[in-house]
């Protein structure tokens, strides 16, 4: 292919890269505001990651109890995110999330009913009310599939089976993306005025992980390689609550929801040691015995929440120090009982793909027997450093980011039902932020046909060349290395042995070969994902080694404990003239009305409760 | 071990190019929909010790649909037709700004929103697959949607007419193949097409009700 017009071209003012949550909130906003839009998503529509949150979207709805209001979603918001979070976003977050559920009843959203007829909101970790609108375990697929269904009648282009290889500038600004169509492994032009990036996270680069193929971190590496800022990638979560057998299914995620529901977790002595490791920050809203516990479930409002809801953050570091204990379950977990703690009929009612999940895969019944389960890579907080109105780049013009892929909503870790949230409030903030934008362009951008050719000549050469490493085996040696050396508890000597081997290991990749014609290839694609799984493991691999002390999704058995210091810093990463570039940014002083809030107790924050 | 992982082993060490479309490898994003053994399934929730160990396994793409590459069939069919349904269209909302829906009155809608589009009941049904009515009949897929649209307690759209005329309900004669492979479980026939037919025989076959439309001049939805 000697020209660019050669090449399959279409023109939209915004072109969102990614369609689970995120990208077909920000596509409708944009087809909303007029926009001509175009959505690109790597699988068939509706297969994106969020089909497979589980446990519900938080928004202060306040139907299940109403004392919950924005100030304290807000607050658990800061407290689970160890207020490392952007304070503005979690404002912003806070405030919008419930018209946000309610426009998706709208849409045609049917979530689980309170006896009033109202949304009904389960327990969650970290949440200080029944806060989660769900549908029963599978809130994600409502969620998507109500965009979904929304999203086809707006005017939205959508192209599905396209994986967008790099973005396009002109001088400062976005002017477009190249893709490739999966299909047929023919090229693709996008010219566009601006780009929203939705492209989730990049859990993929470990061996453990509730995430699928797609999340290779496309997004983040895309907008580093244009220039934009990655901000908290050191900052990973891991889910405590994975399966661990059989060994196929290790990593699956087992929803939050079982403890929201009651489920309790169990050593192999059968104690319920999460009463053990309850943080001091916590304490004071904590229940410290079974009994204060179980007169929680029974629904005594004078009742603290049990130390199984604690933040995810918490509860994966002690499955992990009771595993190496030596107190763990058979096969490597610990176990997770919802069992004894709720009829069969409950259960199969309020956790139906859990019930599924186990009784297909694992051959256990879960309403008879206990889960194992174990930690698992699932959700990365940090990611694209935007603007907190608007969603842009601060370094990149016209280029956009919403959902997993961006950084700072979450802090130091990510409360359980925030993400579905973040999807629909930052997803629609993107969209009015790229129509902003646009509005003051004097003139489009225009396509750099160098930059077309030259994206297009690095992805066949994975092809075209006579031999080379095997792209399944090279990511299965990255799964490996980041999970042995980039894991849960870090520590400096480990961390600067990844870096050694992702300079090996990249080497490796820029010699990849594909096998195999361009239609539908598997191998190709892979090998095309390598290039950004790599470049997101190590932001997250020298953001980690900076940052010296212990916080939220990020642990150092080197460094134990917050550090008031660290606490004024953000990680930051860029693209420099030989590599990556790593600093930290002094934090700015949070408002002071917001601050306020996020250190107010609770009993100033909930008002006068309406009797019902 | 399950199907799937059978055959990324196969991707990684004996053919990288081997088509397959997977996601969520947990039985929640209906992407790796294949016929194992001739049978319609969803590869990710297919065990491998259900299986003979002297026993072949066959994998096969779905036949309904048009074959791209190996595993991977052109499903831009059942895409199409979601886009001609008609939306959604609510009524207002409470004075309060909220909706008000009983758990009850949603529960037989939301067995059908567990639909994951693995569109195995599609590949499954003979009046696509042997008949090839694809001009004329929306398939199962579709009719749960529509049901789940036309029970919905909140809708004031009334798609029962292109449920018989463009949609081609009448070519359904309910032979349950589709309930049968339904990795979801939902009760495709019984509770969504059915109640469909009965509403359009209602409509369209009733005299009593054909003739109190003429008196009242009213016609009723649900």
């Amino acid at each position: 292919m000697a020209d660019i017009s050669e090449i399959q071209t279409f023109e939209h003012d915004v072109l969102v890269i990614g369609a689970g949550g995120a990208g077909l909130r920000a596509a409708i906003e944009c087809a909303r505001l007029g926009l001509k839009t175009g959505l690109v998503c790597k699988s068939l529509l509706g297969k994106a990651h969020t089909v497979m949150a589980e446990g519900g979207v938080a928004a202060s709805l306040g139907n299940t109890d109403n004392r919950d209001n924005w100030k304290i979603h807000f607050r658990d918001t800061m407290r689970g995110g160890k207020f490392m979070n952007q304070w503005r976003m979690a404002e912003l977050h806070a405030k919008l999330s419930p018209e946000r559920v309610r426009e998706l009843e709208e849409w045609g959203a049917v979530f689980d009913r309170t006896a009033d007829g109202l949304i009904s909101q389960r327990n969650f970790g970290g949440h200080r009310y029944p806060r989660l609108a769900h549908v029963g375990d599978r809130t994600g697929l409502e969620i998507i599939r109500t965009l979904q269904d929304f999203g086809v009648h707006q005017p939205i282009d959508i192209y599905m089976e396209c994986k967008v290889l790099n973005l396009l500038k002109d001088g400062p600004r976005i002017s477009g993306a190249v893709g490739l169509w999966r299909e047929t492994g023919r090229f693709v032009l996008f010219k566009a005025k601006a780009v929203i990036l939705a492209t989730g996270g990049g859990g993929r680069a470990w061996r453990i992980t509730s995430n699928s193929w797609e999340y290779s971190g496309d997004g983040a590496a895309m907008a580093y390689e244009a220039g934009a800022e990655l901000i908290h990638m050191e900052f990973t979560q891991f889910h405590p609550t994975g399966m661990v057998w059989p060994p196929s299914v290790r990593g699956v995620l087992v929803t939050e929801g079982v403890r929201g529901e009651g489920g309790i977790l169990l050593n192999n002595k059968g104690e319920r040691f999460m009463f053990d490791y309850i943080p001091e920050r916590f304490a004071a809203e904590t229940a410290d015995t079974v009994q204060e516990a179980a007169r929680w479930l029974e629904g005594d409002p004078g009742a603290r929440r049990p130390p199984e809801l604690l933040t995810r953050d918490v509860v994966a570091r002690a499955i992990n120090t009771e595993v190496k204990a030596g107190r763990g379950s058979t096969h490597g977990g610990v176990y997770l009982d919802i069992a004894s703690r709720r009829s069969a009929e409950d259960i199969k009612r309020k956790l139906p793909s859990m019930y599924h999940q186990f009784k297909e895969l694992a051959e256990i019944d879960i309403t008879k027997e206990p889960m194992e389960v174990g930690p698992t890579m699932h959700y990365f907080m940090g990611g694209i450093r935007v603007d907190d109105d608007t969603q842009m780049s601060q370094t990149v013009d016209g280029l956009f980011a919403c959902g997993e892929c961006t950084g700072g909503m979450h802090g130091a870790n990510r409360l359980g039902g925030n993400s579905l949230s973040d999807l629909l409030v930052f997803g629609q903030l993107a969209g009015a932020g790229a129509s902003d934008y646009i509005q003051t362009l004097e003139k489009a951008p225009e396509v750099d046909s160098d930059q077309v050719m030259e994206v297009i000549r690095e992805a066949t050469d994975v092809l075209n060349r006579e031999d080379g490493p095997n792209p399944y085996v090279l990511q299965e040696k990255l799964q490996d290395m980041m999970q042995t050396n980039v894991g849960i508890i870090r520590t400096r000597a480990e961390l600067e042995e990844a870096l050694r081997q992702l300079e090996d290991l990249k080497r490796e990749a820029a010699l990849v070969k594909a096998h195999g014609a361009s239609q539908y290839n598997p191998g190709w694609h892979q090998a095309l994902d390598l290039t950004s799984l790599l470049t997101t493991a190590e932001a997250v691999a020298r953001a980690a080694l900076i940052r010296e002390e212990s916080r939220g999704g990020h642990t150092r058995d080197d460094f134990q404990g917050e550090r008031e210091e660290w606490g004024k810093h953000n990680v930051i990463i860029s693209k420099g003239e030989s590599g990556m570039n790593v600093r930290t940014d002094v934090r700015p002083d949070p408002p002071a009305d917001l601050a306020a809030i996020a250190y107010a107790s609770l009993e100033e924050l909930e008002g006068t409760a309406k009797v019902k | 071990m399950v199907v799937l992982d059978a055959i990324h082993r196969i991707q990684a060490l004996h053919a990288n190019d081997l088509a397959c479309r997977w996601n969520c490898k947990a039985g929640k994003c209906g992407s790796c929909s294949m016929e194992i053994n001739g049978r319609p399934k969803l590869a990710c929730m297919t065990r491998l010790s259900d299986y003979d160990p002297e026993e072949t396994i066959t994998v096969q793409p779905m036949k309904t649909f048009p074959i791209i590459k190996d595993l991977v069939t052109d499903v831009s069919f059942n895409y199409e037709v979601n886009k001609r349904i008609p939306p959604f269209k609510p009524k207002p909302r409470d004075a309060d700004g909220n909706y008000r829906m009983m758990q009850k009155d949603v529960d037989r809608i939301q067995e059908f929103r567990k639909c994951i589009e693995c569109f195995l009941c599609q590949d499954v049904c003979h009046v696509l697959r042997d008949h090839r009515r694809q001009d004329a009949f929306a398939g199962p897929r579709w009719f749960i949607r529509l049901a789940s649209l036309e029970m919905h307690p909140l809708d004031t759209a009334d798609r029962v007419s292109q449920i018989k005329e463009d949609f081609g309900i009448g070519f359904c004669n309910i032979t349950k193949c589709c309930t049968e492979v339904c990795p979801e479980g939902i009760h495709i026939t019984d509770n969504a097409i059915i109640p469909l037919k009965e509403r359009l025989a209602d409509r369209y076959y009733d005299p009593v009700m054909w003739l109190m439309r003429k008196i009242t001049g009213k016609d009723r939805k649900k």
